[in-house]
């Protein structure tokens, strides 16, 4: 099993091996978003208004993490399944994001867009929160806390393990 | 006549919840080291290891194993003799919102699935399914289940000319096409027989027969054999990532049907299969 660290900003035409089935140990600060948070960064898109954070800087997390307990960092962290954020993914790679990070598999078609925007999709593992919140250094609450689990949440991992899927 | 109170009832759940949000199920895990150790691909033993660490960290960190922490399943079987204080949903209700708070737990529910979609806040309401038994106990089999697993669940209404080669082989197909969205290594609960409602009612209380344990009707056994190993051998894998553990078991439940139908509900269950039956006992009453 191949194994590299990635760390973010990833810009497309920095060097970087991805080929399937390598296992990718990621660091940096990423965003939260399930569906609802989506719907509202595409409408944000459609209105030509500023998004809150710079796509091409960061990753999308599609991710609802449970509540914090007192003092901890965060409470458990996993993915979500990534089909149902597929008809927002053309919409946010021409907006200039390049990592997402989820669960499952993409359809092939959006799978191709974004290979063609050398945009790339990590696999997290579901049901394995309590050793994936040991690999978040920070969490808050980043935009629309009227959404509860599914606000934006800006987080950021140390050697965050994933994959490049088969 | 025994009489239950309502604060029996809701501590015994609150405190189920709390138990299977943090320690996993035993024969989970040990069906996650079995596969571990049979596994051919290096990947998916990556991630069976995660899997199993987590199964360690979870109850030391108290951090639940997954964070989507799921609607909230109740099977009830209440003794005619039996007598609750409150509708049992209350009770319900109150030991969710309490986990939600306390634990705490995510907030996953709803109040409306279209107009509009807002979050209950509380995790409330949970599912409740009471069946009457004699005696006057009062037994709950309590769920949490995520909705990535629960969203590739589905039903058929065969009729008797379809064979069990044709429901194999319609499970096999429709549990390969949601390939890693459910979460792999699943369980699957089956239920055949019954009407349009009760076969997905079976298919959910198959999830919580004891794991692994071979059907007693050599039949059905022989079944579950097949859809377990069939879909295993396609490679789909542990989250998808390849090998041969896309299924860890299989439990089908029948019951009877109409002459005309023959049902066939299948419920998907991840990995982090969270469930408990308890007894609300004389002594805390």
């Amino acid at each position: 099993m191949k194994q590299i660290n990635l760390t973010l900003p990833y810009h497309p035409e920095s060097f970087a091996d991805f080929t399937p089935g390598t296992k990718v140990l990621l660091n940096g600060v990423v965003y939260t978003a399930r569906d609802m948070a989506h719907k509202r960064i595409l409408q944000l898109i459609e209105d030509k208004k500023e998004l809150p954070f710079d796509l091409q800087e960061t990753a999308i997390f599609h991710c609802g993490p449970s509540p914090a307990r007192p003092g901890a960092i965060c409470g458990a962290i996993g993915p979500t399944t990534s089909s149902r954020m597929c008809p927002y993914i053309p919409a946010l790679v021409d907006a200039g994001l390049r990592v997402i990070i989820g669960k499952g598999n993409i359809d092939q078609s959006y799978q191709n867009y974004m290979t063609i925007h050398g945009a790339i999709f990590l696999v997290a593992i579901g049901g394995a929160s309590a050793v994936l919140s040991q690999h978040v250094v920070s969490c808050e609450t980043f935009l629309w806390s009227d959404l509860g689990a599914e606000a934006v949440y800006r987080m950021e991992l140390r050697d965050f393990p994933c994959y490049i899927p088969l | 006549m025994r009489k239950i109170s309502a604060r029996a009832i809701t501590e015994a759940i609150y405190q189920a919840i709390r138990k299977i949000s943090f320690e996993p199920d035993p024969d989970v895990t040990r069906l996650l080291k079995e596969a571990q150790n049979n596994e051919s691909s290096p990947l998916a033993r990556d991630a069976l290891s995660i899997i199993l660490e987590n199964h360690r960290l979870s109850p030391t960190l108290q951090i639940p194993l997954c964070q989507d922490t799921g609607s909230t399943i109740l099977f009830a079987e209440i003794g005619i003799e039996a007598c609750l204080a409150e509708p049992l949903s209350h009770s319900l209700n109150r030991a969710i919102i309490r986990a939600q708070q306390e634990i705490p737990l995510r907030a996953s529910i709803v109040q409306d699935p279209l107009f509009p979609r807002v979050n209950t806040g509380d995790n409330s309401p949970g599912i409740v399914h009471i069946t009457q038994v004699e005696g006057d106990g009062l037994r709950l089999t309590i769920g949490q289940k995520g909705g990535g697993a629960e969203n590739t669940s589905f039903l058929k209404m065969f009729t008797p000319a379809a064979g069990a080669n044709d429901i194999v082989e319609y499970i096999t197909a429709k549990v390969l096409a949601a390939h890693s969205r459910p979460c792999p290594p699943l369980i699957l609960g089956i239920g055949i027989g019954g009407n349009f409602e009760t076969a997905p009612l079976l298919a959910k209380r198959a999830l919580f027969e004891k794991l692994g344990r071979p059907h007693p009707d050599p039949q059905y056994r022989a079944l579950e054999e097949q859809i377990t190993e069939g879909i295993n051998a396609a490679g789909c894998g542990v989250q998808g990532l390849g090998g041969n553990h896309t299924v860890l078991a299989t439990h089908i439940l029948s019951e009877p049907c109409h002459i005309a139908s023959l049902p066939v509900a299948v419920n998907v269950q991840c990995h982090a299969h969270r469930h408990i039956t308890v007894e609300v006992s004389r002594e805390t009453n």
